[in-house]
């Protein structure tokens, strides 16, 4: 019977279309993840144009009136502008706040995953390329970092270094590496063993045009599904660190670490220091995680009934 | 089995001296031991003191040997905060993180299991869709988002449970436990939900990919086929087969929960080894921190360790002789 | 004139997919009497494994049975409420699968597989239920059964786990037994053996056998009666020495030319041009008409099943007469 629903479906594949035509269709079949698109596309914009489109700079201390501390949302201060989400503890807008800490949250999570991207595939590329002693040692390494928490892996990078964003940005860089290593040398050793790469060998183009022009390309798709999900995991895993108070500096605070300013007003009510920029972080994570979800049912050539 | 297991304990041992010897790197070479090891507030004479107890004027080889000979006989330094062993200290605060991450463990058994096998059972149905929809929650919510949600609801809006530190405790069979009083239980259900929540999507997520899996697989048609009912397939037949991918994530995912406690129990001010971390590393308690380190270290070595063992109980095609390990 | 074991009329099995609507089964019928043997014969896709688990009342979403009516011992299948239609699996209709490596469950023991058949059909002790267990792998001639109970599957090679499929197909002593293809994944000595053996213990107890099979060699030596399917529907039926000597349907032609013979050594096989169309895809009229040779305007209307001769049915407006060389 199992051959009857493949033949059904092959069927229905039978038309042909352009790749990145059928991709983007795919992609749009889901309106869940093309909401989760637009949305991060927004986050994204606001983040960019924090200080065009915010009321205040929340770093400018001038700015700020101790008078207008912890106001309710919708409530005016002493200037008389309205704090549409409340102010905090020392009288700052929670709306500006949101918008510049969702800028520090998205470029230390973005950039952390870009620079783990480009170390684990380079990494994982070299195990299946070259693999022998130099795959099992990496590949050793790889399982040794993935059988530890990420969350302890970065409380020890962080008590050892301790904080400052360029430690932080390095501690998930060593969080996120071998997720990506692996990824890429399980497709790439797929790859490899294919006859365009024993083609290419036999032409005697170098190790590493064969290695980044012909095997890279084809194991991008993983990349991809694992590459979105990352970078929410290190959104996420930041304004964890940043919450315990082990995190981003306070100086420029981060969305976990204006949650964390929040939390001790939470427990007698002023529940907005803390909710609004949590519903910011949960909008990011979750709009990506959106992504990701539709990205891998599209890209992952097993669930391709 | 026996050969097995001691194959595995020299393993373990392997990675312990690594971990040992990164743990050295980073305190010793990489940070600076005299501020690590020697408390601020010391004068000169005592510095002086403890640079030579400490064997810090020894080239750095003989220094590992130092540090490796305080280790097996449990030295691992005195807490500058505390003044107390620093290894005396973690075990005075394991008990209360280990209850919590058993019973946050137990919470996510028994409410995944369940509903993973419902969704996978009745995957068109609606409740099944709403469980799904949930589990992605689980998934992409931060745990200490989640942990300031269940206090904003549960303590602060309803007033129902008690959202900061540990309730009385009692012996339970010789153990120091909160599950023996009412106020023990009150306190420990509110972060052991929080600490819960992401392993719970996780096995949900699991259970039901393998009912599903499980269901298509001929085994199933074939135990239908003799008459049994759907209850024998889905407890017996199915349910042993999903039941080893399930225990070795839990293994695995203890060593999560164990470091997520850190977060839950900050968020919750729970008396346990991972809030002793974080006040270690803001405090800079650095032979807190050390200790902590090679304590979780040598508990995952154990669990991974319980996990094989398990694993070849379950799996009658496993021979453990035969594992590569 | 007795009712026969079981009688199937115009069975329709359809599947309701994305694509449309996929007429595994349409309009087939069948009877087999008492202790007789029916070999249902088809390519893969021809919709006989269907067939089977149509009677078994085994078909899942989006599969169902559209029309037509299954009669078992006088009693309609079709639309049996859930529990009854359970009752009757594995203790009066039992059912042997193709791959006896898939159908054991792994993680059980074989004593477990047997009693549990047992116990859903009957209430008896835990020795009672074991000693039948026993008692029917010695049946079909597994060498020790009491020390082969307790093993697990994977112990077993193929064809003993074969005959522990037969042993559990013949645990309740069923009036009907359907073999879907068991001999395909073994070995040729094995499956001789095992058609000898099944065939003997038909005989013995008077079960009627539904034997599902692509291969006609196999059915010329062990069955009474041979039902030919193509794409969904019967296109030939009638005893085997009717069908096998004098075939007229060209399907039935072209696959007794495809079976290498001894006779015939040297000379090139007789091949069916051309590949069974996709169920979705099927040509008007007769689904075999792209392929035969004899096809003309006429067999673009749907041949009607007719009676050539006693005994036989037939769908084709040219019956072949000719002996095949």
């Amino acid at each position: 019977m199992a051959t009857l629903a493949k033949e059904a479906a092959d069927a229905a594949k039978a038309e042909g279309e352009a790749p990145w035509r059928r991709l983007v269709n795919d992609f749009c079949r889901s309106p869940l993840a093309v909401f989760g698109l637009v949305v991060f596309l927004i986050v994204v914009l606001v983040a960019v144009f924090a200080s065009q489109i915010s009321p205040q700079n929340p770093y400018d201390l001038n700015q700020l009136d101790i008078m207008d501390s912890r106001q309710p949302p919708g409530e005016r201060s002493a200037d008389g502008y309205v704090f549409w989400l409340g102010s905090d503890g020392q009288g700052r807008d929670m709306l500006s706040a949101i918008f510049y800490g969702l800028r520090i949250s998205l470029a230390v999570g973005v950039s952390s995953a870009v620079i783990a991207l480009a170390l684990g595939t380079t990494i994982g590329l070299m195990a299946a390329y070259f693999g022998g002693r130099v795959d099992t040692l990496l590949m050793r390494a790889v399982d040794i970092k993935l059988s530890f928490p990420s969350i302890l892996i970065a409380l020890i990078i962080v008590a050892v270094l301790g904080s400052g964003v360029w430690k932080i940005v390095l501690a998930l860089v060593v969080v996120q590496w071998a997720l990506y290593a692996r990824t890429v040398r399980g497709s790439a050793l797929v790859e490899r063993r294919k006859e365009y790469v024993e083609a290419a060998r036999c032409l005697a183009l170098s190790h590493s045009r064969i290695v980044f022009r012909h095997i890279l390309p084809n194991c991008l798709p993983p990349l991809i599904v694992v590459g979105t999900v990352q970078v929410a995991n290190s959104i996420a895993l930041e304004a964890t660190l940043s919450f315990l108070g082990i995190g981003l500096p306070i100086t420029e605070p981060s969305l976990g670490l204006l949650i964390a300013n929040g939390f001790e007003y939470m427990l007698s009510g002023q529940y907005w220091i803390s909710v609004f920029p949590g519903v910011a972080l949960l909008i990011t994570i979750v709009s990506i995680n959106l992504v990701g979800d539709q990205l891998r049912d599209i890209l992952n050539p097993r669930l391709q009934k | 089995m026996t050969v097995f297991i001691l194959r595995r304990l020299m393993q373990s041992f392997v990675v312990l001296f690594i971990m040992s010897l990164l743990v050295f790197v980073g305190v010793y070479a990489i940070g600076d031991p005299v501020e690590i090891f020697i408390s601020p507030e010391a004068d000169q004479i005592e510095r002086e003191r403890a640079i030579a107890a400490l064997g810090l004027d020894k080239p750095l080889w003989a220094q590992y040997v130092y540090f490796l000979q305080g280790a097996l006989s449990g030295d691992l330094g005195r807490s500058f905060r505390f003044s107390i062993p620093a290894l005396e200290l973690i075990m005075q605060r394991l008990p209360a993180t280990l209850e919590l991450t058993v019973a946050a463990m137990i919470l996510s058994l028994a409410i995944g299991l369940p509903a993973g096998i419902y969704a996978g059972f009745r995957p068109e149905s609606r409740l099944s869709k709403v469980i799904m929809a949930g589990s992605i929650f689980g998934f992409s919510l931060p745990s200490f988002w989640v942990g300031l949600m269940l206090i904003l609801v549960f303590a602060v809006e309803l007033g129902w449970l008690p959202s900061t530190g540990r309730g009385e405790v009692g012996t339970i069979l010789g153990v120091t436990t909160s599950f023996a009083t009412v106020s023990g239980i009150q306190h420990l259900i509110l972060p052991a939900l929080n600490l819960s929540f992401f392993n719970m999507a996780l096995i949900t997520r699991l259970t039901r990919a393998g009912v599903r899996e499980n269901m298509l697989m001929d085994y199933v048609k074939y135990a239908r086929a003799k008459g049994l009912g759907m209850r024998r397939v889905m407890f017996v037949h199915v349910f042993k087969n999903i039941l080893i991918p399930i225990v070795t994530v839990v293994g695995i995912q203890m060593g999560q929960v164990l470091a997520f406690a850190v977060v839950t129990e900050q968020i919750f001010a729970w008396p346990g080894m991972g809030k002793l971390i974080i006040d270690s590393i803001s405090n800079l308690d650095r032979p807190v921190i050390v200790a902590y380190l090679l304590v979780v270290v040598i508990m995952f070595i154990v669990i991974n360790l319980v996990v094989d063992v398990l694993y070849s109980v379950l799996d009658p095609r496993v021979r453990l002789q035969d594992m590569k390990g | 004139m007795t009712e026969p074991t079981l009688s199937v009329t115009d069975l329709r099995t359809w599947f309701d997919t994305r694509v449309g609507m996929l007429k595994a089964v349409d309009g087939v019928s069948f009877a087999v009497d008492k202790g007789r043997i029916l070999g249902l014969v088809g390519e893969s896709g021809s919709g006989k494994s269907v067939t089977g688990f149509s009677i078994m009342g085994l078909v899942d979403p989006p599969g169902r049975i559209a029309g037509g009516s299954i009669r078992f011992n006088g009693r309609e299948l079709v639309g049996l409420p859930d529990e009854e239609m359970r009752a009757l699996r594995g203790s009066r209709i039992a059912m042997i699968f193709q791959d006896p490596m898939m159908t054991l469950n792994p993680v059980l023991r074989v004593e477990t597989q047997m009693t549990e058949a047992i116990f859903a059909h009957e209430k008896v002790t835990e020795a009672e239920a074991k000693r039948r267990a026993r008692d029917a792998l010695g049946q079909v001639g597994i060498p020790s059964p009491e020390e082969r109970l307790k093993a697990y599957p994977h112990q077993f090679s193929g064809g003993m786990r074969q005959r522990v499929a037969i042993a559990i197909a013949l645990l309740n002593k069923p009036d009907l037994i359907i073999a879907d293809e068991p001999t395909t994944a073994l070995d040729v000595t094995i499956q001789g053996q095992i058609l000898y053996e099944v065939q003997k213990l038909c005989r013995q107890t008077g079960t009627a056998l539904i034997w599902i099979t692509h291969d006609l060699s196999v059915v010329a030596s062990l069955a009474d009666e041979i039902c030919v399917m193509y794409a969904g529907r019967m296109v030939e039926q009638g005893s085997v020495d009717d069908v096998l000597d004098r075939p007229m349907h060209h399907y039935t032609l072209g696959l007794i030319g495809s079976v290498p013979s001894r006779h015939r050594k040297g000379q090139p096989l007789v091949q069916i041009p051309g590949v069974m169309p996709s169920l979705l895809k099927l040509p008007g009229g007769c689904s075999f008409r792209l392929r035969c040779t004899r096809a003309d305007a006429a067999c673009t209307e749907e041949p009607p099943e007719t009676s050539p001769a006693p005994g036989r049915k037939l769908r084709c407006f040219h019956p072949a007469t000719a002996v095949p060389a």
